[in-house]
This record gives structure tokens, sequence and C-alpha cells, in this order.
């Protein structure tokens, strides 16, 4: 036996796949207990909760020696996987060709001795000769679901039939897609990225950002300084690099260096808005309103929520966070309807005025807060500097007299009805949150979700279908005809035996309408 | 009513629905076993009500529709659903094989699992959905996977009961395996009762402690009484170990042969694996997709749920190496089983204490 033999009789046996198995589940175990990818000292810290200070340090150096601090990327991890692939693929193919052959092979009649070993048998006696009989059989086979051929015999006739022989493909049809999952995430690693793009309101970005290694000052205002440029430059890449005055392929090499990917094309975020449930600072609903934009022109527009992505050019936004710019300068958006019942809408920043149509009324925006609440005693408080309740603080006043003032909520609108029945709407404060994307690109998830459709299946197959065989003779006796029955099934037994008393009913129910 | 009481009222059941069980293993009347039946029964039929006035309880408040308000929203929920599939499964066995002696196997473990929602202090507040949970792909991932985990719930009883029966000999390690597994469950449901006595019924624990799981043994402030904890717990194990043959004669007397429990594992597995493999892993990495971005992103859940996986594929294909019949394939499914209920709550209960991240909310 050569090498490649012995080699190849390992990567067969299910044996060394029970060995696999065992070893990806008890690597991936610590794999769970460590951080993946973390800060070395929170690792330090679990490990000292289980091991004692003194320990930690130096289990931690041997653990990251052999890879665990990322350990679902490292070399002997992904040799695991390669093992576990070879394996199906070798061992199924060795034993393709009998489970083909099973599969393919036409069902022959039974011997008649064969009858008394079958599985399943079942014996009927009926009148008649088996001339008369012979089509009350064969209608009792189809009724339950079974095509046959039928044969003469010296006494008699034979019906054999089967079904399912397809369904011994299902353990083959599993192990395939396995490896197509295998093949499809390995596609996505080659050919895609994950990254994530912090957007504000009414900004584009033609590049997601990917989680690079940690960066000094400099490297960082370089990195600053060339989105920069690359953002001016639309996301072109030889333009961006004869702004900065470097070759287009150092310009890559840089890029890839700060994990920033151009996207091809560029995103707006028209807005952000949050919903809350009522009464609650649980959010129900975030959206963001997106434009793809291509050479100049929009070409798409979607509002994206989470669980509901935009997908454009293979990649995809994801809904994933959201925040407030700390230095932003936005613009609040009021809806002002006069009880005449004539509807305005006007973008005013800090400071500004507005009057109420048709009268004398004028407002003036003295302050904003992003979530209002009061304290005990009534007086207005932020609780926290997200936007979870955002209100403006309005005055107004008539003819230069000050007439009332007070909080106008977004979320109750009703607090923006003024005494002569106007109405201010606090719409919006636009500007100065961001949407948190993530922003993806996979080629390969196609091929995973047909391996998941067909994994499916390969899996019914084998659980829940079986391939049966029913062997049914029948002889003449005297005045009258015996009826034989032989079955087999590869799984499931009770069903089919239950079919095959179904069988006996529909033959003597025929029977009984026949004559 | 409300769906608490009645919940309450399907807890109190199983547990009675478990002593009677046992009763009836250990004199076989009939009417004992129909008894335990009638109980068991009522229980069902009771959470079956708490779990619908749930569901509308959580209509009314969700604004989402009739299908995304069904209660599997949290950890409690889930449980409660667990605990739902599994007393469906056996009571569905109960009346095919028409055989009572499974009862004594699977109703402590729903009667663990009811408990154990109650010392550990997970909430049962119901909740709006934050926006990545308002999904039908996760919806379909949580009810799929229960509908496994009760199969494989049921494998694991059969799995040991099979080990009971196949084994005698106390130096033995099947035998070994099977006793100190018992005798950690054993433990773990006294300690929980105890849990149960002290804070629930003796102080009011919601005014100052929210979880207080093992509080009153192995997480107790006392340093004795976590070592007389520890001690109890080798002390059970012996037992276990020293009379387990007596557990053997109570099996024997079942008139369930060791094949039928083989076979009996076996079909609830294969029937277990696909539901998993689809609802399990297939459904919650379309979600994980849809709402993240990324189908697997070896989270410590996610790698438990493929190493559980793996585990119950280690045990399909052992069954097809010659030899591996019987003892090490039951073995193999009670080990399943472990790692089911590891990924379920030690992920949320061990993990999340060593990681930064939330434990049981
Ligand atoms: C995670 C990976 C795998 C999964 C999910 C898987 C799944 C399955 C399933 C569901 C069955 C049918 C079992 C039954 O009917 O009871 C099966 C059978 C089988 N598997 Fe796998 N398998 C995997 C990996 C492997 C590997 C690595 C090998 C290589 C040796 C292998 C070899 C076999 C063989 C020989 C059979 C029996 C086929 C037959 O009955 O004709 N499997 N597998």
């Amino acid at each position: 036996m050569t090498l490649i033999d012995k080699i190849r009789g390992l990567l067969a046996s299910i044996k060394f796949a029970i060995v696999i198995f065992a070893l990806i589940s008890l690597t991936a175990i610590i794999g769970t207990v460590l951080e993946q990818r973390a800060e070395p000292a929170r690792n330090i810290q679990i490990l000292s909760r289980l091991f004692g200070e003194s320990l930690a340090p130096i289990i931690y150096r041997v653990f990251e020696k052999l890879g665990f601090m990322d350990m679902y990327h490292s070399w002997w991890f992904i040799t695991l996987l390669i093992l576990l692939s070879a394996n199906i693929i070798i061992c199924s193919l060795d034993r393709l060709p009998r489970i083909w052959k099973m599969v393919r092979e036409p069902i022959r009649p039974l011997a008649t001795e064969r009858f008394e070993m079958a599985v399943i048998k079942r014996e009927l006696l009926l009148r008649g000769k088996p001339d008369r009989v012979k089509d009350s059989v064969a209608g009792a086979i189809n009724g339950i679901g079974f095509s046959y051929v039928e044969s003469k015999e010296d006494k008699g006739y034979q019906f054999y039939s089967q079904k399912g022989n397809y369904t011994r493909l299902g353990v083959y049809i599993t192990h395939t897609s396995i490896i197509f999952i295998l093949i499809g995430a390995l596609v996505g690693i080659s050919f895609g990225f994950k990254g994530f793009l912090n957007l504000p309101e009414g900004r584009s970005y033609s590049i997601a950002f990917l989680h690079s290694a940690p960066l000094t000052q400099s490297e960082e205002q370089e990195r600053d300084r060339i989105v920069n440029v690359l953002e001016a430059s639309w996301g072109n890449t030889s333009k961006a690099s004869e702004i900065l005055g470097i070759k287009e392929k150092s310009l890559k090499e840089k890029l890839r260096v700060y994990g920033i990917q151009p996207l091809g094309f560029s995103i707006r975020c028209d807005d952000f808005d949050v919903e809350f449930y009522e009464g609650s600072d649980m959010p129900k609903k975030y959206r963001s309103w997106l434009t793809v934009i291509e050479d100049g022109k929009e070409v798409l527009k979607k509002a994206i929520e989470v669980n509901d992505p935009l997908k454009y050019k293979g990649i995809t936004f994801y809904q994933s966070s959201y925040g407030m710019m700390s230095h932003a300068h936005g613009w609040f958006i009021l809806r002002i309807t006069s009880h005449s019942g004539v509807s305005e809408i006007k973008r005013l920043n800090l400071g500004d005025r507005f009057t109420i149509h048709g009268t004398d009324l004028e407002g003036t925006i003295k302050d904003f807060s992003p979530a209002l609440s009061f304290d005990h005693q009534g007086r207005p408080f932020t609780f926290t500097n997200m936007m979870n309740n955002p209100a403006v603080f309005i005055d107004f006043n008539e003819g230069g007299k000050k007439k009332y003032s007070g909080w106008i909520l977004k979320r109750y609108p009703i607090t923006g009805k003024l005494p002569e029945s106007h109405v201010v709407e606090f719409i919006d404060l636009w500007g100065t949150q961001y949407t948190g994307l993530q922003v993806r690109k996979d080629p390969g998830v196609w091929i995973v979700y047909l391996g998941c459709i067909t994994i499916a299946i390969g899996l019914y197959m084998a659980f829940f279908m079986s391939h049966k065989k029913l062997w049914v003779r029948i002889v003449e006796e005297k005045d009258s005809t015996r009826v034989y029955m032989g079955a087999t099934s590869n799984k499931n037994r009770s069903a089919f035996e239950r079919k095959i008393d179904k069988l006996i009913f529909l033959i003597r129910k025929r029977r009984e309408g026949g004559d | 009513m409300d769906s608490s009481f009645l919940f309450g009222i399907s807890t109190m059941s199983y547990i009675l629905a478990m002593i009677i069980y046992i009763t009836y293993l250990a004199f076989r009347k009939t009417q004992i076993g129909i008894a335990a039946t009638t109980v068991t029964v009522i229980g069902f039929v009771s959470q079956t009500m708490a779990i619908l006035m749930r569901w509308k309880e959580f209509y009314d408040v969700s604004e989402m529709g009739i299908i995304r308000s069904a209660p599997l929203t949290n950890l409690y929920e889930s449980m409660v659903f667990f605990v739902w599939c599994l007393i469906l499964g056996y009571l569905i066995l109960e009346f095919r094989y028409k055989n009572r002696s499974f009862g004594a196997f699977v109703t402590p473990v729903a009667g663990l699992a009811l408990a154990f929602i109650d010392i550990s202090g997970m909430s049962k507040e119901i909740h709006p959905l934050i926006p990545a949970l308002q999904s039908n792909w996760l919806l379909a991932h949580v009810t799929m996977s229960f509908i496994a985990y009760a199969a494989f719930a049921l494998s694991f009883s059969t799995g040991l009961m099979y080990l009971i029966l196949k084994t005698e000999k106390r130096n033995q390690a099947a035998y070994i395996f099977w006793t100190f597994t018992l005798g950690i469950f054993v433990t773990l449901l006294l300690i929980m009762g105890i849990d149960f006595l002290t804070f629930k019924v003796a102080v009011r624990p919601e005014e100052f402690i929210k979880n207080y799981m093992l509080k009153a043994s192995f997480l107790n402030s006392s340093t004795a009484v976590k070592v007389l904890s520890w001690i109890s717990m080798i002390v059970i194990i012996f037992i276990t170990w020293r009379f387990g043959s007596v557990l053997k004669t109570v099996i024997e007397k079942f008139n369930i042969s060791a094949e039928t429990l083989d076979e009996i594992t076996y079909k609830s597995i294969a029937v277990g694996f696909p539901v998993f493999t689809l609802g399990g892993l297939i459904f919650g990495a379309i979600w994980a997709d849809q709402a993240w971005g990324s189908y697997w992103s070896w989270d410590p859940k996610e790698t438990w749920s493929l190493i559980t996986w793996f585990v119950y594929a280690f045990y399909l294909h052992s069954r097809m190496i010659r030899g591996w019949r019987g003892k090490r394939v039951a073995i193999v499914a009670v080990i399943g089983f472990l790692t089911v209920i590891f990924t379920y709550l030690g992920v949320n209960l061990l993990l999340s204490g060593l990681h930064a991240y939330g434990g049981i909310e």
C-alpha cells in the first residue's frame, strides 16, 4: 500500500470524519471562551478569572502563539475545514458508484422462495381466477401511488414496483451542499469586503471603511487627507492620485493599509429618523433615506431600515446604528399652519425668526434639546445627547411685545398648538445625526444560500423519504387466487407497513365492488 | 385569570406529574398512571391557554400584526415554548407507544426548565421589539430551534434510559458516564429547589436580588456553604453511582426494550437534526444576514450552535461505524443534549460572565 493509498483510505473513512468533528468542536469551544480579535488585556482578564493572576499571562502567550486569539482565521482551523471538505468529497466519491447502481437498477421480479424472506410480508386469499383478480390488484397498487411492471408467471402474475430510489442520493446532496457552503464562504472572503460607514444627514461618500489595524496620529491625518481628496474626486482613484501627486498603484496600497474601500459610486443620506414606541425610549424603527449617485446622476433612492437593506451593484447597505455629530450645525424644519389653514414649511437656524401667515405673530427659535424631560420641580433638562425626545423652545411676540413661549416637542405634536389655534409642528432637526451603515460586498452569498436550499432538500430526502420496493404475486389456487406480498424499505418501515395494509384494504374493496 | 396564573398552574402540574410518574414507576398501578397523564394534560392545556393569552397581550402592545406578535421574543418565552413542545412530544409518544414510563424522565426536564425560569430572575415582562428583532426569519428561527431542542431533549431521556439499561458494572466507562451526568442533574434540580425555597418563599427576593440562581449554594457568600455544596454534589454523584442499579431494575419493569429506546433516540434525532439545520442554523444565518449584514460571524452563540450540530452529525455518523451501535452512540446522544443546554443557557450565563456583554435580560 502506497502512502497515497493510505491517505486516501484515511480520508474516505467515517472514523476520520469523527476525529475532525471532535477537533473542530473542541477548538471552537476554546474560541468561544477567548474573545476573538480583542485587545490582549481582555483575554488576559478572562484567563486570570479561570486560572488565576499568575498563570494568565503565560497561558495567554501560549494560546496567542497557537493562534487562538483569531482562531477562525488561523492556518490550522482553515486546514481542519479543508480536511473536512476533502473527507466529505472522497468519502462520498468512494461510495457513490455503489449507491448510484442501487438508484438506477430497475426492479426485477422476486423469486418465489424469496417472498418468505421479505422484511414486510402479507398473504391473502381472494375469490376468482387470477385473470379476474388481476385488474383489482393492479388498480390497488396504483391506488397507493406506485406504478408497476407486470410479468406473466406459469400460474398467475407478478407485479413489482419501486419508489423513491433517488432518495438514496439525499445524503450525497447533503454532503455536496456543505462543500458548496464552504466554497461560497471562501468566495465571499476572497472577493468581497465587510465595512462600515457613518454617513451624516446631507452628506455623501464614495468609500466605506474596513476594520484596520490601529493607526498612529500622523497616519490618521494622512488617511483623512486621502479620504477628502477621494471624496472631492467622486471616488475616482486615478484623479485622486493625480491630485495627491502619487502613483495610482501606491494610492491603492495606501487604501489597503488604511482600510479604505472605494465603492465605485456615491451614497448620500437624505434624512435619518428614529421612531419610538409610544411613551418609551425604546426605538421601534430607524430609517435612513438613501440616494445612490453615479457619474453625478441620482440612480436609486430607497428608505432602508433594520432588516431591509439597500443593494446596488453587489454592495449592500445595512442600517445598523445611528448617532449625533458633536459639532454639527443643523436646520430646524417647522411646519406652520395658521388658523386659516395655510401651511408652510420653514428651514431655520437657532435664533431665526418666522411669522405666522396672515398675522403679526412672530416666533424666535431660542433653544433646543435633543432629549427633553422635566424634573420633579418642573424644570426642563436634557436626559441624553441622542435625539430621543427633540424639542425646540420658541418665543412668540406680537408687535414687538412678548406674548408667550414654550417647548414644542417633535414626538408630541399637541405641544405645538397655539392659543389662537395656529399650529407649529417640529418636523425635524436636519443635519446633526449620522446613520451608521454596515457596508458589505459578498459575491459568494448566493452560493451559500444555494447550498442552504440543497442541504434542506438533501436532509429531507435523507430522513423523511425512503426507497421502497414492492412485489405482489398472484397465484391460482382451485377456484380462488392467493396473493403474496413482499416489501422492503430502507427507512420508516412502519409507515410503509401501514401503506401495505392500505393496499390490502383497497384490493378487498375492489373485489367486493367487482363481483 | 391572567397568563401568569395559568403558567403557575402548569408549572405546578408538571412538578406534581413528575412525582406521580415516579410513584407510578415504583408501583405500576394503572390508576396512578392515568392520574399522572391527567395531571400532565391539565398542565399542558393551561400552558397552551397561557401562551395564547400572552400572545394576545403582546399583540395588543406590539402594533405589529398577529404573526410577529408570537410570544417567542425573549429567553423566558422561548423557554416556555420549549417546555410546551417537549410535553406535546411526550404526550404524542405516550399515546403512540402506549407507555408511560418516559414520563418520569421528561417531566423533570420540564419542571427543571420552569423552575429555572423562576430562580434565574429572567425578565417575564412583555417588551415591544427593538428593530433588529422584528423579523419573520427570526421568528421561524426561534420556533424551529425549539422544536428541535424538544426532540433532542426526548433523545436525551431515552438515550439515558438506554445507558441505564445496558450497563451494570460500576467500573464500566458508560456506567460512570451516566451516573455522573444524572448525579449533576439531580444536584442542580435539588439546588434550584433550595434556591426557590430560600429566596422565593422565605424572603422577598425581588427587592434586593435579581438573579438568585445558585446563590443559596455554589455562589453563596459564605465559604462554608460553598464547600458544603460541593461536598453534597460529590455525595449525590457517589450515591447515584453506588446505587445506579436500582434505577436499572426500575426501568427493566417498563416493558420497554433497549432496542426500542435506541430506535426512539435515533428517530428523535433524525427529526431534530434536519429541523435544527434548517431552523437553527440556516434561518438564523439568513436573519443575521438581513439584520447585521453577515450570515456568520463566529459569535459564541453561533459557534455553540455549530458545535451542537457537529455533535449530532457525529451521532448520525457514529451509528454507521460497526461496533459503535448501542452504548457509545447513546453517550453521544446524551452529550448532544448537554451541548444544547450549553448553547441555550451556558452561553448567556457562563460565557457572558466572562465576557463583557449582558447576561440574562
Ligand atoms: C458537517 C458535516 C456533515 C454532515 C452534516 C453530514 C450529514 C450526514 C447525514 C445527515 C447523513 C445521513 C445519516 C443517516 O441517515 O442517519 C450522513 C451519512 C453519511 N455521511 Fe455524512 N455528513 C457530514 C460529513 C461527513 C464526512 C466528513 C464524511 C466522511 C467520511 C461523511 C460520510 C458519511 C457517510 C459514509 C454516510 C452514510 C451514507 C449512506 O448511508 O450511504 N459525512 N451524513
